[in-house]
């Protein structure tokens, strides 16, 4: 069956099978090609050696140079410790003021905060904190549900509307979509609502919408629209809206009742971390 | 000439056989969706319904009217036909897919539905990654694959109608696999995405096939097996041994979508990137590097450069390939001998690797000025070069210190698409731009200026996809290490998410031109199709001339 053939191209002798027209050369493979091939084994080889590689029985061969990546993790875990080391001891017994007191301690702590912000916190509320809709922009000095130290602090270890015992709760009633007012009362506290931000208001609605505003609202957002920290209850008189200022955005609040969720930090991060973080906050925002 | 002439009469039992098969599935898909509870399996079941009704119905008037009786004589090309028309279609629609996913990187504020769960990223990746890899990918290399075996055996297919039960139920199990992505049913293995009953579709498809191939090889008139159907029963069998393991599951209830690995831990995740990455040795790999070995040859009429290199590389790339896939894992729970045994069998992988590429490319040794005057020749041996440097960068990045820079990052990707975009995508182009006129008889494509415009628009776009990708990889990886002197992270994640917007952006526009290159090669083959076939004695003189050949046997 053999049809060697000299190919007239390179001299080369073919194998003398052909398929489909196609024939192949008997070329011996290349030298560098075999040479690299043999040193990429022998460095394999050495490799083996030196390092943890084959398993056995009972455990694995742990290599000449004795290297390890859990000693490794180990041994950078303690040189971190070094270097954090009474900074970090001062931050665990230190009180909030004490810390803001301390110009090391602070800097410390604004440091391990922001670290830790812009991989917990940045996803809601932003890398710069500045927040967006439905997140509260943590770079002002309006606070829901308090701006003092021990305010955010609180706030952080137990989240809002977790699900978590203990965790910060209040929940505004969907007054139009379980149906507690008529579309029409909606539309007068949308303008009622616009009047409390002193901006212009269809007097005639406002006026209707007055009492319904005293009886629906008032518990929780005050008389006077100014809103109850305890509650969590934004204060309705200022320029800072969490879910938008325009009159849609408005009556949807009013028609959905939304209310965020903030995960319970405590139950993640360790206590000191959340006091780096509050005093970070505290710091970047207009602190109470 | 009686051999040409005398066909059977007999109604044949393959095609009873699926017929039965088909009636039979209806009646489970039915019953399945009947008594579901579970709203995702009903889809399904319907879809599954509707397959093997329209199966059936077309069977019922195939076999009343006496079709799917074969002339033995004759070589099968009209499932080649239809996988061709396939893969250019999955191609178009993979792509695309691919190129909204990489938008809503560059602008994922403006390209957010939360309205519509299935356009969320998360839904569409897989559908990118399916569609390109198992669609495109998987369509040209069963089309090709039937192409080259018949060729290079001599032989027509083997099965009967049971090359177009792989076909169709191939297409089936894409739809379904899309289809759920979309719905949000995934079992969350990367590149194994679909849940247990597609797996087990896909299985028996799969079995099929390779019943087929084999049956076609065993039938062989040449006395010995060609090189590239070593590499397409390498990546059949291979494929079937990781798919099987991989999705071994206990599902919830036999009328549930949701099922439960058999594997969990990081032995799971070590069994999964065993199959991850021998996807890419197997399927990526080795059944492209049987198209180069038939397609390139051919086009260029010059002998393969050397036979013992096919035979060293084939076999250290099978051996070597299959313990390589611990290098997705460095710096994990995954224990350091097993990083170890990874990153050095990638290691030596590396040589292995090259042989293909060696011999596809001195292959064209006496024959380099195709390269100026065949522009199909250059989009395969292009091809080649992106198989060698992807081939390279593999080794290099599984190096565990290069790797801890690396892994997660963008430069991964990149390094996938260079594989993907330049080898896998340029030699299947290849390959359908050689068989189309082939396969439909005509004298050469409608125009090779089209396919010029193709070649430099797609390789100008997979040049800024990598090198965006390089550029944001490598950048990402030293922002996500960088400490600052206390120890703490200097970066967020976010921030380093926000500092590749403009990559993301080169990224999205070579993407585009990718696509763009492939959409005027489907107008370009569309156009081709439509040309006038040669005449009947030319193609007898063109063409295979397998009638004769075979008869004379």
């Amino acid at each position: 069956m053999s049809d060697r053939k000299i190919d007239e191209h390179t001299g080369v002798e073919t194998t003398g099978h052909e398929w489909d027209g196609i024939r192949e050369l008997d070329n011996p493979l290349p030298r560098w090609w075999l040479w690299v091939m043999w040193a990429s084994v022998a460095f394999c080889v050495v490799y083996w050696i030196l390092m943890p590689a084959w398993p056995g029985i009972n455990g694995y061969t742990k290599g000449l140079l004795g290297k390890s990546d859990r000693a490794e993790v180990a041994q950078d875990l303690t040189e971190f410790k070094q270097i954090r080391g009474k900074e970090a001891a001062k931050l665990t017994n230190a009180s909030l003021e004490q810390i803001e007191a301390d110009p090391q301690l602070q800097a410390y702590a604004l440091a391990l905060g922001a670290s830790v912000f812009g991989d917990n916190c940045a996803t809601c509320h932003g890398t710069g904190g500045a927040g967006s809709k439905g997140y509260p922009n943590l770079r002002d000095d309006v606070w829901l549900w308090g701006g003092s130290l021990e305010d955010i602090h609180h706030t952080i270890e137990v989240g809002v509307r977790s699900g978590e015992d203990g965790a910060r709760l209040s929940q505004m009633p969907a007054f139009g979509r379980d149906q507690m007012l008529q579309p029409a009362q909606i539309d007068d506290l949308t303008e009622y609502v616009v009047h409390l931000s002193r901006r212009k208001a269809d007097a005639a609605a406002v006026a209707r919408a007055s009492t319904l505003y005293q009886e629906q609202c008032a518990a929780c957002h005050a008389p006077d629209g100014t809103g109850a920290q305890a509650m969590g209850a934004p204060n309705l008189t200022d320029a800072e809206w969490l879910y938008g200022s325009d009159r849609e955005d408005i009556k949807a609040q009013i028609w959905n009742g939304r209310g965020g969720v903030m995960p319970t930090w405590g139950k993640r991060l360790d206590p000191e971390t959340i006091k780096a973080l509050t005093v970070y906050v505290h710091a970047n925002a207009g602190g109470q | 000439m009686t051999a040409i002439t005398a066909r059977q009469e007999d109604t044949p039992f393959g095609a009873i056989l699926l017929f039965t098969f088909c009636a039979v599935g209806a009646l489970v898909s039915l019953l399945a969706a009947a008594f579901t509870q579970d709203p995702s399996f009903r889809l399904h079941g319907y879809v599954f319904l509707g397959a093997f009704v329209l199966a059936s119905s077309v069977m019922t008037v195939g076999l009343s009217s006496g079709r799917f009786r074969f002339d033995a004589g004759r070589y099968e090309d009209g499932v080649i036909r239809a996988g061709v028309i396939a893969t250019m279609f999955w191609a178009v629609v993979g792509l695309l897919a691919g190129v909204f996913i990489a938008a809503q990187l560059s602008w994922p504020a403006q390209l957010y539905f939360p309205e519509a769960g299935w356009l969320n990223f998360g839904r569409l990746r897989p559908l990118h990654t399916s569609g390109v890899i198992f669609a495109f990918g998987g369509n040209a290399l069963i089309a090709t694959s039937f192409y080259v075996v018949q060729r290079t055996c001599k032989a027509r297919l083997a099965g009967g109608i049971w090359p177009w039960f792989v076909f169709w139920g191939y297409q089936l199990f894409i739809v379904l696999a899309a289809t759920g992505y979309l719905a949000g049913i995934t079992q969350s293995k990367e590149y194994a995405e679909p849940e247990w009953y597609v797996d087990l579709w896909l299985t028996v498809v799969w079995v099929a096939y390779l019943l087929v191939f084999l049956g076609t090889i065993w039938k062989r008139k040449e006395p010995h097996i060609y090189v590239a159907n070593w590499f397409y029963l390498a990546f059949i069998v291979t494929i079937a041994m990781l798919h099987i393991v991989n999705n071994l599951a206990m599902p919830v209830s036999l009328l549930n979508h949701t099922s439960y690995s058999v594997f969990s831990g990081v032995q799971d995740a070590l069994v999964q990137w065993w199959y991850g990455h021998n996807a890419v040795g197997f399927f990526l790999t080795a059944g492209f590097l049987a198209m180069m070995y038939y397609f390139v040859p051919k086009r260029v009429e010059r002998p393969v450069y050397s036979y013992r290199l096919s035979i060293v590389h084939f076999w250290a790339l099978i051996f070597i390939y299959i313990w390589a896939g611990p290098h997705h894992l460095h710096f994990t729970a995954l224990p350091q001998w097993a990083q170890t045994l990874g990153m050095t069998f990638s290691i030596m992988l590396w040589m292995p690797s090259w042989g293909g590429m060696i011999n596809g490319l001195m292959t064209l040794s006496g024959a380099w000025d195709k390269l100026r005057t065949d522009p199909v020749v250059r989009m395969m041996v292009v091809s080649i070069a992106f198989y060698g440097m992807a081939t390279f960068e593999g080794p290099l990045m599984s190096i565990r210190a290069v790797n801890s820079l690396s892994h997660y990052t963008d430069w991964g990707i990149g390094h996938v698409h260079s594989g993907a975009l330049g080898w896998v995508g340029f030699i299947s182009f290849g390959a359908i731009y050689c068989m189309v006129p082939w396969l439909w008889k005509k004298s050469g494509l409608y125009s090779n200026r089209l396919v010029e415009w193709h070649f430099w628009i797609a390789t100008t776009g997979i040049l800024l996809y990598i090198c965006a990708m390089w550029v944001s990889g490598i950048m990402e990886g030293l922002m996500w290490r960088e400490y600052t002197p206390q120890g703490f992270l200097a970066n967020s994640f976010v921030e380093t998410v926000a500092a590749k917007h403009i990559e993301n952006v080169i990224r999205t526009l070579g993407g585009l031109m990718y696509l763009s290159g492939a959409v005027i090669m489907a107008y370009n083959l569309w156009r081709t199709i439509r040309m006038p076939s040669l005449a009947q004695s030319e193609a007898a003189a063109a063409g295979p001339a397998a009638p004769v050949a075979i008869a004379a046997e």
